[in-house]
């Protein structure tokens, strides 16, 4: 069998180094995704208002997101903003912020679209009985809404995960940032070592993407 | 007895299509009135405005000595007293049985937990149906989930029900369960308004029949008996004829 180049993985501190690197791409998506869900919901339930302006506003926003790859926004927030703004961020903050931004309008257009698939009369029903407009939302819209949401967010979710792969380029060490210093410092030694080491990295993004579909699944029976 | 309900001069259009024009009426405190007519007479229309799901354009809804005005702050406060059943019962599906019916008790009106429970327990009995009080709308039959439509309203002590069609969904078998509870309300002195196209049913528990054609009240009889052996207008007359068959 041809050598893989497995085996660097297991020399010195290399397989931690790789781990600590996928908590870095977990924490940053999670922290996102956490964001986008909480503030998607909020820019959902505005996207349904009768206001116009409202929902040009938010129309703009979808579209520049979008359109714009998230690469180009990352460069913008990370290294533009420093020299014309003279913000300091760290590349951590810059890479939640515009995984946010990105999750929150993909996400507030999903919601906009299960709480429109919801039938009129449930809030009618829901008025009859003496809720204001508030407590229909929170009571009956939402909690209906959020289960029509699993199966068509978790596509975005795992999406937002693999795309932090993007943040090394802002110079965040992240799982496959490692990987590569790895294969780089291996080069002589094990020149086998690309094939292996991204095989455990692409093997890591599934181990983390898959239990979230499983997740879906579960949900999306017990809900049924 | 005293005045429940007063409508004076109710116009209701959608654009410039006039749905509702000039109704007037009054309901007393445990009166039970069965409104009927062709499709599209304007019959659900109506009942929609008198807890404000509609908006009206001319004349005034008094519901216990307050006005009924869609999209103001205060509707919530006057449609707790208006209980309205639907057609398509919507219960809320994410909700068991009991969920449903003590929601709106215990958020809108702020009554205790134990409380709600209790009380729907007791009406759930009576309409046979508390062993299922931990079911999904989903595992109902048509008819059970409208009596559980009913006792929903019920339990927020409305002091008028609105019916809206509530059988028209059902199988043929399930009409009668639901009829039967209606019965037992109208017994026990609910004031009720019914929109409905059982005429034997609308004979046996109104004490006022309204006939609606158009848009406006045709005729209007508290002999439910006699209106339907004999009714007075040209067009209560051929509408009765469409039930029968010979």
């Amino acid at each position: 069998m041809a050598n893989l180049g497995i085996d660097v993985l297991f020399k010195g501190t290399n397989f931690l180094r790789l781990l600590q690197g996928l908590w870095v791409s977990v924490e940053i998506s999670l922290v996102s995704v956490a964001i986008s869900i909480l503030l998607g919901l909020v820019v959902g339930v505005l996207m349904t208002f009768n206001k116009l302006w409202l929902k040009a506003i938010l129309k703009i926003y979808l579209e520049i997101v979008r359109i714009m790859p998230q690469m180009v926004l990352l460069f913008i927030v990370y290294f533009g903003t420093t020299r014309v703004f003279g913000w300091d961020i760290t590349a951590e903050a810059a890479a939640i912020f515009v995984f946010s931004f990105w999750g929150v309008a993909e996400m507030g257009d999903l919601v906009r679209g299960s709480i429109k698939s919801i039938p009129k009369i449930q809030f009618e029903s829901a008025y009859a009985l003496g809720m204001d407009k508030k407590q229909t939302y929170f009571y009956i819209i939402l909690p209906q809404t959020i289960r029509r949401l699993i199966p068509l967010s978790i596509n975005l979710i795992t999406r937002m995960i693999k795309t932090t792969s993007l943040v090394m380029m802002i110079g965040i060490v992240e799982v496959l940032k490692v990987a590569q210093q790895i294969i780089e410092a291996n080069r002589k030694a094990s020149p086998n070592a690309a094939f292996g080491v991204f095989a455990v990295v692409f093997l890591l993004y599934f181990i983390v993407c898959w239990p979230i579909s499983r997740l879906a699944v579960y949900l999306e029976k017990r809900w049924a | 007895m005293s005045e429940l309900l007063k409508v004076t001069h109710l116009q209701k259009k959608f654009g410039d299509n006039v749905v509702l024009k000039d109704i007037n009426l009054s309901v007393k405190k445990g009166e039970v009135v069965v409104i009927i007519g062709p499709s599209g007479c304007g019959k659900s229309t109506f009942l929609r405005c008198l807890n404000g799901l509609e908006e009206i354009q001319d004349g005034v809804i008094v519901v216990d000595g307050l006005p009924v005005e869609a999209g103001k702050r205060e509707i919530t406060k006057l449609r707790q007293k208006i209980g309205m059943v639907f057609q398509s019962y919507e219960l809320f599906p994410h909700k068991t049985v009991l969920e449903n019916i003590i929601l709106a008790p215990m958020k809108v009106q702020k009554r205790s937990k134990d409380e709600a429970i209790k009380e729907a327990l007791e009406l759930l009995d009576k309409v046979g149906l508390v062993d299922k009080k931990d079911y999904y709308p989903r595992q109902l039959s048509g008819g059970q989930k409208q009596r559980v439509a009913i006792v929903r309203a019920l339990l927020m002590h409305p002091d008028i029900l609105l019916f809206d069609e509530v059988t028209a969904a059902l199988d043929p078998e399930m009409v009668h369960e639901v009829l039967e509870t209606m019965l037992s309300l109208a017994k026990s002195g609910s004031t009720m308004l019914i929109v409905t196209h059982e005429m034997s049913f609308a004979r046996a528990i109104a004490d006022r029949i309204i006939f609606l054609d158009k848009g406006e009240i045709v005729e209007e009889s508290s002999d439910a008996k006699s209106f339907f052996i004999k009714p007075t207008t040209e067009r209560a007359k051929k509408f009765l004829k469409t039930f029968d068959y010979e």
